[in-house]
C-alpha cells in the first residue's frame, strides 16, 4: 500500500472571518500575501520530504476560498517534480469540467510527467459544486462537459502523428498537437473521484482508477461496485486502482495524536461553510433528487447524507459533531501511536478488501509545521514499512473486539 | 370574473416536436404571453383577466413547468425559433406579444427576426441587453444572491414573493427544481443577455410598449428606459408599487395596460 501526502494548503487564519461563507465571496483582503507565502513554502517543504520518507505526493485544487490556497495544482506539482526524484506525484484533481481549456490542461499534464520522468498520475475531477461560480462554468450539462474534456485530454496526450481538430459540443480546437508529449505511454494513469457508490461503475467504464475522500464505510460500497464492473468489462482491477483519503495523525502518545487529528479536522468543519445559494447549483443533481432533498430538509434536524458518517449498524451521525473516536471507528480518521494507526489502517484495508493507495491528509487547520513533520516522520518510519508488506485478511472489527473484551 | 368557458387551462401541446405545457383560453384577438425567469403558475389572475377579452396562449418555456427540455436546447435563440414555429403551427396572427423578464428577452429576439404574425409588442421588465462597462451590474445576478435577497429585489411586497415550501406538493417542488435548471441553461453566460441583440433592436417594426415595475431591483427603470430608446417609436411606462414580475404582483394593472395598448390605433 502506497501512501500519498495530501493537504489543502489552507489559509486557516482566515477561517474566523465569516461563519456564513468562506468560499466564493470572502474578500481576499483577509489574505495576507506574506502569510500566504509562508504557507505555500511550508507545505512544499513538507512534500519535499517524500523521497526521504518513502511516501508520495498528492495535491488538489480549489478556487476563491480560504480553505485552499492551491488555485492551480499543476504549479506545486511541477516544483516538486524537480525537488523529488522518486516520489509519485498525483493531482486529485484537475478541474477539467470547470476550466475552459482542456488543451492547456493536457499541456500541464505533459510538462509535469516529463519533468518527473514519468512519475505523474492524473486525477481529473468535477470539483466542488460551489466552484462553478468562480469558474463561471455552466452547471447544467456539466457531466457531459466533463466527459468531452476527458476524451479530448486523453486524445491530446496520446496522439503523436500531427495535429487533430476537435469540434465538439463544448470545446473547439483546430490544431491540437501538444509539445512536449507526456513521458508515460499512452498517458499517465487516470484517477476519478467519487463519494457515492454509483461512481464506481462509471469510473470503471471510463478506464480510470477510483479514489474517494473521507467516505468511511461508504468507500467499501464504491470499491465493490468498481471491482464488479471492472470484472464485467473483462479487465479485473487490482488494489493499485483504488485510493482512499483519510485524516491521519501519528504521535508518540495517543492523546497528542488525537489532538493533532482534531486540528486537521478543521478541514471538515470549514470546508462546507459556503452561502446557501452555492451549495447545490441547478442541474448538479437530477430534479427529482433535488425535490426530495428540499422536502427532506424541512424536517427538523435534517442533515444531508453527504454530511453524515455511516456507522457499523447502518445509522448515520452528522460529521460536523462527530468525535474523533467516532471518526476512527468509522474509518474517516486514523489517529494514535504508530502501532494504533497501523492497526486502524489494517482493519480498514481488510474491511474494504484491500486498497493500494492511502491518501494521508496529514495536515489541516491550525496544525503547525513541527507537529505535522513529527506526525509524518513517525508514520514514515513505523507505519509505512508495515503497509508495504500489508496483505488483506478476514475483517475483524476492533470496536466489536474491544466491546466483547 | 370570467366564466368557465373563457378561463384558460393548461394543455400539453407539441410544437416542432417539443411537448410544451401551454395555457390557452378566451376568445378574441390573440395575446401570447411569455413568462420570466421565475416560471409561471398555470392558474393565475393575469391570464384569467386577459382571457376575459382575448384569446390567450401562454407557454411554459422548455424546461419550465412540465414542458419538455430537449437536450440540445441551449439558448434564447432556440426559444425564439420555437415560438415563431408555435405562432405558425397554432395559426396565430395579429398577435400582441407580451414578454416579461426573460420572456421579454425572448419576445425581442422573436420580433427582430420576424413580425409577420405579430401586430404589437409589450415588454415588461425585460432583460436581454446590457449598457454598462464590464464591471457594472446592469442585471442583478440571481445566481449570486441569497433566496431572501432575490425575493426582496423581485417584488415590491415581500409577501407576494414568499415561498411556502412546506405547503408545496411534491410536483410543485419538482417544477421549482426544473425551473431553476431551465433558467440556468438559458441565462448563465453571458449573464441574462445577448451581446448581439442591442445592435438589431431597430429591426422591431411594430408598435411597442415597454412597461416597468417602478420598484424593480433586478433591472431598474433606468435600464428599461434605455431599452425602450433602442426600439423605434416605443413608449415607456412604469407601474408603481411593483417589482420585477408585474404579471404576478400587479396583474390587473398590467392587463389594463395591455388591453388599452391593443385598443390604440
Amino acid at each position: 500500500m502506497k501512501t500519498w501526502m495530501f493537504c489543502e494548503n489552507a489559509y486557516a487564519e482566515g477561517w474566523d472571518k465569516s461563519s456564513e461563507s468562506l468560499r466564493n465571496n470572502l474578500p481576499n483582503k483577509y489574505c495576507d500575501p506574506r502569510k500566504a507565502a509562508d504557507i505555500l513554502h511550508r507545505h512544499l517543504d513538507e512534500w519535499a520530504m517524500a523521497d526521504e520518507w518513502g511516501l508520495n505526493i498528492c495535491i488538489n485544487e480549489h478556487h476563491a476560498t480560504a480553505t485552499c490556497l492551491t488555485a492551480d495544482c499543476a504549479l506545486p506539482l511541477y516544483a516538486l517534480a524537480r525537488e523529488t526524484k522518486k516520489a509519485g506525484l498525483m493531482s486529485l484533481g484537475i478541474h477539467i469540467a470547470n476550466r475552459p481549456d482542456p488543451i492547456r490542461i493536457a499541456e500541464q499534464i505533459a510538462m509535469i510527467d516529463v519533468l518527473s520522468r514519468g512519475r505523474f498520475q492524473m486525477g481529473l475531477v468535477k470539483a466542488s459544486p460551489y466552484e462553478v461560480y468562480p469558474a463561471n462554468a455552466q452547471p447544467v450539462g456539466q457531466t457531459r462537459r466533463f466527459m468531452e474534456a476527458y476524451q479530448l485530454i486523453v486524445k491530446a496526450l496520446s496522439t503523436h502523428d500531427g495535429p487533430f481538430s476537435w469540434e465538439g459540443e463544448f470545446f473547439h480546437f483546430r490544431d491540437v498537437n501538444i509539445w512536449p508529449r507526456p513521458y508515460q505511454d499512452p498517458h499517465p494513469p487516470t484517477w476519478f473521484v467519487s463519494m457515492s457508490p454509483t461512481g464506481g461503475a462509471w469510473t470503471a467504464d471510463n478506464g480510470a482508477s477510483v479514489a474517494t475522500f473521507l467516505s468511511g464505510r461508504v468507500s467499501k460500497l464504491l470499491f465493490d461496485n468498481y471491482r464488479k464492473r471492472c470484472t464485467e468489462l473483462g479487465r479485473p482491477s487490482s488494489p493499485a486502482n483504488l485510493g482512499y483519503l483519510a485524516i491521519i495523525a501519528c504521535a508518540e502518545k495517543e492523546e497528542e495524536a488525537k489532538r493533532r487529528a482534531w486540528e486537521i479536522c478543521g478541514y471538515l468543519r470549514t470546508s462546507p461553510v459556503v452561502a446557501k445559494q452555492w451549495v447545490n447549483p441547478p442541474g448538479y443533481v437530477p430534479v427529482e433528487e433535488n425535490a426530495k432533498a428540499i422536502r427532506a430538509s424541512q424536517k427538523p434536524g435534517y442533515v444531508p447524507a453527504y454530511a453524515t458518517i455511516l456507522q457499523h449498524d447502518g445509522t448515520r451521525i452528522p460529521q460536523a459533531t462527530a468525535t474523533i473516536d467516532e471518526m476512527i471507528d468509522n474509518y474517516v480518521v486514523f489517529a494514535g501511536t504508530p502501532d494504533q494507526v497501523f492497526s486502524q489502517i489494517k482493519e480498514y484495508n481488510d474491511y474494504v478488501g484491500g486498497i493500494g493507495n492511502l491518501l494521508m491528509m496529514g495536515q489541516g487547520g491550525h496544525l503547525n509545521h513541527a507537529d505535522t513533520m513529527d506526525s509524518y516522520r513517525l508514520f514514515a518510519k513505523h507505519v509505512q514499512p508495515r503497509l508495504n508488506e500489508l496483505k488483506v485478511e478476514p475483517y475483524v472489527e476492533r470496536r466489536q473486539v474491544l466491546a466483547a473484551a | 370574473m370570467g366564466s368557465n368557458i373563457t378561463s384558460p387551462v393548461a394543455k400539453a401541446v407539441k410544437i416542432s416536436g417539443v411537448t410544451l405545457e401551454v395555457v390557452q383560453g378566451g376568445e378574441g384577438e390573440s395575446v401570447v404571453f411569455l413568462h420570466g425567469s421565475d416560471g409561471m403558475s398555470v392558474k393565475t389572475p393575469f391570464l384569467e383577466g386577459l382571457a376575459e377579452a382575448a384569446h390567450v396562449t401562454a407557454p411554459l418555456h422548455p424546461g419550465f413547468g412540465h414542458s419538455e427540455l430537449p437536450s440540445d436546447f441551449k439558448s434564447v435563440d432556440d426559444l425564439a425559433y420555437l415560438y415563431l414555429d408555435m405562432l405558425r403551427e397554432l395559426n396565430l396572427s395579429n398577435v400582441t406579444l407580451v414578454g416579461e423578464s426573460l420572456g421579454g428577452w425572448i419576445a425581442a429576439e422573436i420580433a427582430v427576426r420576424s413580425t409577420e404574425r405579430i401586430s404589437r409588442l409589450v415588454l415588461a421588465d425585460s432583460v436581454g441587453v446590457r449598457f454598462g462597462s464590464p464591471t457594472e451590474v446592469d442585471i442583478a445576478d440571481l445566481n449570486m444572491l441569497s433566496q431572501e435577497e432575490v425575493v426582496a429585489r423581485s417584488y415590491f411586497s415581500a409577501e407576494v414573493g414568499r415561498r411556502d415550501l412546506v405547503g408545496m406538493s411534491d410536483d410543485d417542488l419538482v417544477v421549482m427544481s426544473r425551473n431553476r435548471v431551465a433558467m440556468t441553461q438559458y441565462t448563465w453566460s453571458p449573464y441574462m443577455h445577448n451581446p448581439r441583440l442591442r445592435r438589431w433592436l431597430h429591426r422591431i417594426d411594430v408598435p411597442t410598449l415597454v412597461v416597468w415595475g417602478k420598484q424593480d431591483r433586478i433591472v431598474s427603470p433606468a435600464y428599461g428606459s434605455k431599452l425602450a430608446a433602442l426600439i423605434p417609436g416605443s413608449r415607456f411606462v412604469t407601474i408603481d408599487r411593483c417589482g420585477h414580475y408585474p404579471h404576478v404582483e400587479c396583474p390587473n394593472e398590467l392587463a389594463r395596460l395591455v388591453f388599452e395598448f391593443m385598443l390604440e390605433d
